[in-house]
């Protein structure tokens, strides 16, 4: 897509974009570097105008004659809430809310630090984190190669071709634990060994970037942050399933990802990264991007190998698994960004190096997405393990305004809400499921008492009755009824009989959809049940909703 | 058969698509692509462009329109000339987007997906645009502004 495509998709899809113009910045010194400035050109912060920050910082650097201090144009600094963020590389001091016109003190910093100055206090937010996938993010240059390269980049995949066999590779992937990242957990080892054993001489790999659970940001931003990882994974998985073509699904709503994945994908071949014979071996290896165009549903597999081929994104029944017949009938792997961003680390330092972090069976760390009623939204990577509250409270500082806490949601249209008993759980696949939702990709909606379950569970009862794509009828139909009874409830016309319909209708749905968007579709009904039946109850017998959001007003028919 | 690509009209705009079509080889694999580079030209997918791609692709007219209208992002009534996206995302529906979302269709007098009749402002919403720490967010021409109130959406939208 050209840039005017970017634009053109961002007015309508509504992500923004901001074509790299050319500009004062990055300054880069052409003796040696004193001080850096990291300015978060991410999503967000763009959104909050980084730009306008950067083009000013960059002025006033030269103005104030600092010609040994470099701003640079770096990916997501992780405290979205506070945007534009700025970062001194030398002491960790995070400038929060920059603006153009207050960057005095920021430069005055600048022109006094050195390597020996004393390290700035870290937020909790950030100090408390295990990097591994965001470990780049807000250090390096995404639109720069070489930037990339100074931190060991390709590194990993130059090992792996010249001096491991595909063999030791999915040795080490099995090893290391680590389970598929876009909230399936199959183990990725297992997947890759599996395509691996398939016959054929052509295979794929899939990199899914089709990001749709709404409050769920994290695989945006390793892709504007880091994006030569993302491809190196997929370069390395390549190379062990005997793959040598790769596509990057994503979603046309996420402009400045696949932007910075055009630049990625071109800088790497220039440089022998990508393309035919890496590393002078014969080994090769092209990475092609497809976009979406706006459907939920083809971050499930099947469905989005039918869209990558050009055609509706309807799923298909598995067996099949794409393993062993996927693109066009080929053996293809599939596996998340997430996933595909945490190869890398584990080829440098082995599988049992990330098998040593986080819980019995879910190993290594978890990025995730906070955002909702909580002070700090933005991105945090954790190990598995790791408690809901460490995350909310110690981490995320808590709810806004400090109301008491009702409920965080993971795993979107296809997970749950979780209450307050269960916050000292650490999170894993396991512990999630057990209480009734699921890891998902990795968003946390916290919520506080101004929100409504039963309104909660009908939004995403909406989300998935438009999302459906109507291939089977549980799904299709289902979806529908079912919301139209939430409607019911939420309007004050329901019964005690309707919430009961609610339920099997719910368990039908579950049992008899062809994929994953309508097998989990009624989770979130299901989850509010468990734990807020009484929200419900209210809602039918006393006509009222008790959080205050529900007008108590019928809303069907309205499309 | 690539080579006798014939546009419907002689609108410069269509060398965009048929530059497209060539680069993809005519394979019907690229038809998102190709609708994609259509929409971005012309606003919108009209019927000749459907059957045009569908001539140039050597596939069924059924198929190119299956896939116009299954997904969300292909419109095939031309766009207003002004764009106002009301996420709708968790983050923003829970900190407000339900009451900007019905401010701003009883001020246009038109629902999501819809254009005004004077053919001004389109309004649309989205799933979530990953902004969800500036929530509520509403993008307005691209423009993305968070912590939206009804009254601060409706003001952006008056001072178009």
């Amino acid at each position: 897509m050209t840039e005017g495509a970017l634009s053109e998709t961002a007015a309508r899809g509504g992500a923004p974009t901001r074509p790299a113009r050319r500009k004062r910045w990055p300054v880069s010194p052409t003796g040696p570097v004193r001080a850096t400035a990291r300015v978060c050109m991410a999503a967000s912060c763009l959104s909050s105008g980084a730009d306008a920050v950067i083009d000013a910082l960059a002025e006033q650097v030269e103005g104030a004659g600092l010609t040994d201090v470099a701003v640079k144009r770096v990916g997501c600094l992780g405290l979205c809430v506070a945007g534009p963020l700025v970062e001194v590389a030398e002491t960790g001091e995070l400038v929060a809310n920059a603006s153009p016109s207050g960057l005095d003190a920021l430069v005055t910093t600048l022109a006094a630090v050195t390597s020996d100055s004393p390290q700035a206090a870290r937020d909790p937010f950030l100090a408390r984190q295990t990097r591994i996938v965001t470990e780049n993010s807000g250090r390096i240059d995404p639109e720069d190669l070489d930037d990339y390269l100074a931190v060991g980049g390709y590194q990993a995949l130059r090992t792996a071709v010249t001096s491991m066999t595909p063999a030791q590779v999915l040795t080490e992937m099995t090893t290391s634990g680590l389970r598929g990242r876009g909230g399936g957990g199959y183990p990725t080892g297992l997947k890759w060994q599996t395509v691996a054993k398939a016959l054929g001489d052509v295979k794929y790999v899939i990199c899914n970037a089709d990001e749709g659970d709404p409050g769920a940001f994290m695989d945006r931003s390793v892709l504007e942050s880091d994006p030569h990882r993302v491809l190196e994974g997929m370069a390395i998985a390549g190379y062990a399933v005997g793959a040598r073509k790769g596509f990057v699904y994503c979603r046309a709503e996420y402009p400045l990802a696949v932007a910075r994945l055009k630049i990625a994908i071109r800088q790497a071949k220039l440089e022998g990264l990508l393309g035919e014979r890496i590393d002078d071996t014969t080994f090769g290896f092209d990475v092609e991007i497809r976009l979406g165009a706006g459907a939920f549903v083809c971050g499930e597999e099947t469905a989005l190998m039918a869209s990558v081929q050009g055609g509706r994104g309807t799923p298909h029944p598995r067996p099949p698994f794409p393993a062993s017949s996927g693109l066009w009938g080929r053996p293809t792997l599939i596996n998340n960004v997430e996933t595909f961003a945490a190869v890398a680390p584990i080829i440098r330092n082995g599988g049992a190096w990330y098998a040593g972090i986080g819980t019995n069976k879910s190993k290594g760390t978890k990025v995730f997405a906070l955002a909702g009623h909580i002070v700090k939204t933005g991105l945090v990577e954790v190990p598995m393990g790791t408690t809901l509250r460490e995350v909310v409270f110690e981490m995320g500082g808590g709810l806004t305004g400090g109301r008491p806490y009702k409920a965080i949601q993971t795993g979107g249209p296809s997970g749950g809400c979780i209450p307050e008993q269960f916050l000292d759980m650490p999170i894993s696949y396991e512990s999630l499921a057990e209480v009734g939702s699921i890891m998902g990709s990795g968003g946390m909606i916290v919520m506080d008492d101004t929100a409504c379950m039963v309104d909660v569970a009908k939004y995403f009862m909406d989300f998935s009755r438009e999302e459906s794509c109507g291939k089977c009828t549980p799904c299709r139909v289902g979806t529908t009824q079912l919301w139209m009874l939430l409607d019911k409830i939420t309007g004050g016309e329901a019964t005690m009989a309707d919430l009961e319909q609610v339920e099997s209708l719910s368990q039908m749905v579950m049992d008899m959809s062809l994929c994953g968007l309508g097998q989990n579709a009624p989770n979130p009904i299901v989850s509010t049940l468990r734990y807020f039946r009484d929200e419900y109850v209210t809602h039918i017998i006393e006509r009222r909703c008790p959080a205050g959001v529900c007008a108590m007003v019928r809303q069907g028919g309205e499309r | 058969m690539l080579a006798e690509l014939t546009a419907p009209s002689d609108d410069h705009r269509w060398r965009l698509v048929e530059a497209r079509i060539r680069r993809a080889g005519g394979e019907p694999d690229a038809l998102i692509e190709i609708l994609h580079t259509v929409q971005e030209a012309f606003g919108y997918l009209d019927t000749t462009a459907l059957a045009f791609v569908s001539e140039a692709l050597a596939i069924p007219p059924s198929r190119v329109y299956g896939v116009a209208t299954f997904y969300s992002l292909f419109t095939l009534k031309p766009p207003g000339e002004h764009a106002c996206v009301v996420c709708l995302g968790t983050a923003c529906y829970i900190n407000g987007a339900p009451a900007i979302l019905a401010r701003i269709r009883a001020d246009l007098g038109i629902g999501p997906g819809e254009t005004t009749d004077d053919l001004r402002v389109s309004l649309l919403t989205a799933r979530c645009i990953g902004a969800c720490s500036l929530a509520p967010v509403v993008v307005l021409d691209g423009e993305v502004a968070g912590g939206q109130t009804p009254e601060s959406a409706i003001a952006r939208l008056g001072a178009l």
